[in-house]
């Protein structure tokens, strides 16, 4: 299925997977510089995942192995998508006609055991995160396929490998409207699908307003990391993406496309310091109007292209 | 209303415990529930032990318009007839009557312990409980898709201990009930037992923020009951403590309230000056938190003109720095849209409850002790009342924006022309047998100390009325029809005290 893979794409994965917990440093750094403060050290994520690991696991009576296998699934299935994304500007180490559909199920797999693990606690708060979690979802996920099918329809690759790979490089000038359109709307989603600001608040403290860090209020010790690991690398996941779509690399030499990746990805997490530190937080019933708003960008695109 | 002008009480006015009238349980009742008809006010119901087996209620109206105070009393057995279901302002009084001293309101809609403690207020020789505290049942909502979440009372940040008993169906909240009580201390009793010098420092510790509010206010009580003048320097000394006490606090909840809505730029800057706000009562009184400025009699320390000067100089730039944070905040679209609209108290209930402070004016309701029952300095320098209509977060937000502009103002005019001389005058011996009430304006709203001296002159009864006291209950009444999401905000945006309410 992955035909000759190219071992360098395996170390560009493998370079995404090391600077993950990075990434929502600098996006804390850029608000911290941006509202006056001094913040906490880019590389701080490292040092939590390094405390977090050291740590011993407390378990609550009632939760039962689907608990403890979230954190492990969270992490396995972006690995997964990880895997479908052509970060080199060639090949992906995982391709195959249709895996959009694939990326998007490793992402929803995902999802889904990481709200199991929540409700399996039976708390009431992490119930309420779970249902806002897939609240959101249910409007982020049809907006990804939208961007996806714009990509599709830009390139006529049924596979990321083809869509954000080689063949993007091409659609820029041809359908560059559409492209802006479905590059707005990733950003929109990345914000939406990382919980971050203006969907979430991931630096808030407040149980009821919290959507994703509530879910996960019952996970300690290295569990703890591999939830926090996964945060990072989703965020990552969804710069990658967004940084695949924008920067055409096939022209780039094969060592420096995943540098160019990895820049992209730090400047999109700056970007998303930017937006945190501009505006506040949106009332959580106007989150789907946000999402269906990218969505609409999104089926704008499609219309371009379908001229 | 037969005899409730006649005391002639006012604000920091004794009377002779002679002058209030004494009423049959049915006069009472009437009297209270006519005057709160006529828009009165319910300041203040305590109990307190009669003899051996009964119990004095006394109650404390005020008039707001005409800046009058009324008091009425009537004594009591085990039990009497509640005026909760014909005066909702008596609600949380009549539940604390009951827990402290024994006394049954019979009729009351929602009788339970509000601190579950063991009465501490009751006749000697009357050895039962009315409110047992480990009883208490949470108001339920029935139905299937309806569910129960529990906040508190420990938090995930690092806040007093409270209790939030939500009935929600889905992210809409149905009812909320606020169950409180974790920071008792017994301050009435300790205030009532502990010498004089001592009871100050209770006062001042009856809420952290609140330091210079409660002191005054405990102070114009005891110099009140000693006959005792300040001098205009200590009152306008106090005046200026007591205004950097709201602007800090004031400030401080703006940044919070910027939090959490996580607005960083203005979260930042407020809670920054915040800081610089809690230096400046540093300079006046020694430590950041205004302990140990205000005794009776006047003021502990006194402000040289170079540190009167330097103060007017850090206030204008404070001022300059934010209007820049506050423009940022109210310009943004983005804030706007989520403090409109969110945790609206009407205007009625706020009548109905007689709610007070920012929560009331942000309603439309004007009630300030400052402007309807002025005292001290307030007599002669006016800082002009701030209100607003929608009664939501936004409204509450701006209130207090604008009261630290005026408060800045008064303080800026007042430490330009600080009065000479003393800044203290001997205070002696209370009168004995005599009752007084001493309103304040704190930040959050009317303070409430009524003192009662006994047959020696000692105090017998010391009632404290917070102004969280009443509007806890605010809170409870603005999230029905809200999203579960908002409390945080909503909570914020009445930044209530726990400790000012469990005493």
């Amino acid at each position: 299925m992955t035909g000759h893979t190219d071992w360098r794409a395996l170390v560009a994965v493998a370079m995404v997977l090391l600077i993950a917990p990075a990434i929502p440093g600098i996006a804390t750094k850029t608000k911290s510089v941006l509202t006056g403060r001094r913040g906490a050290p880019v590389l701080q994520g490292y040092r939590d995942l390094a405390k977090l690991v050291r740590k011993g696991r407390v378990y609550s009576d009632v939760s039962t192995w689907v608990f403890r296998a979230g954190p492990v699934v969270v992490v396995a299935s972006l690995v997964l998508a990880l895997l479908m994304l052509p970060l080199d500007g060639r090949s992906a180490p995982l391709h195959f006609a249709g895996d959009v559909v694939a990326f998007a199920g490793a992402l929803a797999l995902g999802r889904f055991a990481l709200v199991l693990s929540g409700l399996d606690t039976g708390s009431s708060f992490e119930g309420m995160g779970a249902s806002r979690e897939v609240t959101i979802a249910s409007f982020a996920e049809p907006v990804l396929f939208l961007c996806f099918a714009a990509l599709v329809l830009a390139t006529g690759h049924l596979s990321l490998n083809g869509a954000v790979g080689p063949a993007i490089g091409a659609a820029w000038p041809r359908d560059t409207a559409s492209l802006v359109l479905v590059a707005l709307a990733l950003f929109v989603l990345l914000l939406a699908e990382n919980a971050r600001v203006p969907v979430d608040d991931p630096a808030t403290h407040l149980e009821l307003t919290m959507v994703h860090e509530v879910i996960v209020l019952d996970h300690s010790g290295p569990d703890l990391a591999l939830v926090l690991y996964g945060s990072a690398l989703k965020l990552t996941l969804f710069a990658a993406l967004l940084v695949c779509v924008v920067v055409p690399r096939a022209a780039l030499r094969a060592w420096t496309a995943p540098v160019a990746v990895a820049a992209g990805v730090a400047v999109v997490a700056v970007l998303v310091g930017v937006v945190e530190s501009a505006m506040a937080r949106l009332r959580l019933t106007r989150v789907p109007q946000l999402i269906v708003g990218a969505g609409a960008l999104a089926l704008f695109g499609i219309i371009l292209l379908l001229r | 209303m037969t005899g409730l002008r006649d005391s002639g009480l006012r604000n920091r006015r004794a009377v002779p415990l002679g002058a209030v009238p004494r009423e049959s349980v049915d006069e009472f009742r009437r009297t209270v529930i006519e005057a709160v008809q006529d828009g009165w006010r319910l300041a203040a119901m305590f109990g307190m032990p009669h003899d051996d087996e009964a119990v004095l209620l006394t109650a404390v109206l005020a008039d707001d318009a005409r800046g009058e105070l009324g008091a009425t009393t009537t004594v009591v057995r085990e039990r009497y007839p509640a005026l909760t279901p014909d005066c909702p302002q008596a609600h949380a009084f009549e539940r604390e009557i009951a827990e402290q001293c024994a006394v049954r309101p019979d009729g009351h809609p929602w009788l339970k312990p509000l601190r579950r403690h063991l009465p501490d207020h009751r006749p000697p020789a009357r050895g039962d409980v009315v409110l047992d505290p480990a009883h208490h049942p949470f108001f339920r909502v029935e139905g299937a898709e309806v569910h129960e979440v529990a906040v508190g009372p420990v938090h995930a940040g690092i806040i007093e201990p409270g209790h939030f008993r939500f009935q929600a169906h889905g992210e809409d909240v149905l009812f909320l009930e606020i169950m409180l009580g974790y920071q008792h201390r017994g301050v009435e009793r300790l205030l009532e037992t502990a010498p004089r010098e001592r009871a100050v420092h209770v006062a001042e510790s009856i809420a952290g923020d609140t330091v210079i509010g409660h002191a005054g206010a405990a102070c114009g009580a005891y110099e009140a009951l000693a006959r005792c003048r300040k001098t205009p320097r200590a009152q306008a000394i106090r005046g200026i403590a007591l205004e950097l006490e709201r602007i800090a606090n004031h400030v401080g909840d703006l940044g919070a309230i910027a939090g959490d809505v996580a607005f960083q730029p203005a979260a930042a800057a407020f809670g920054a000056l915040r800081g610089e706000c809690l230096n400046m009562l540093m300079t006046l009184s020694g430590n950041r938190t205004g302990r140990g400025l205000i005794r009776p009699g006047g003021v502990l320390w006194d402000l040289t003109d170079d540190m009167a000067r330097e103060l007017r100089a850090r206030l204008e730039r404070l001022r300059e720095e934010l209007e820049l944070a506050a423009s940022t905040m109210f310009g943004s679209a983005s804030v706007q849209a989520r403090l409109e609209g969110v945790g609206v108290v009407s205007a009625v209930k706020v009548a109905e409850l007689g709610f007070v402070g920012p929560v009331a004016r942000a309603s439309e309701v004007p009630r300030d002790v400052r402007h309807d029952h002025p005292y001290g300095i307030f007599r002669f320098a006016h800082v002009p009342m701030t209100t607003a209509w929608a009664g939501d977060v936004h409204a509450r937000t701006l209130v207090r924006w604008h009261e630290v502009r005026r408060s800045i103002e008064f303080a800026i005019e007042q430490l330009g022309a600080l009065p000479r001389g003393n800044t203290m005058t001997a205070c002696g011996a209370l009168r004995p047998d005599e009752l007084v009430v001493a309103m304040q304006e704190g930040w959050r709203g009317e303070l409430v100390h009524v003192v009662v001296t006994g047959g020696r002159g000692e105090v017998r009864r010391h009632k404290v009325v917070d102004a969280s006291f009443h509007n806890w209950a605010a809170l409870a009444l603005a999230m029905p029809g809200n999203q579960i999401s908002d409390f945080p905000l909503c909570n914020k945006s009445f930044n209530l005290s726990y400790a000012g309410h469990d005493l």
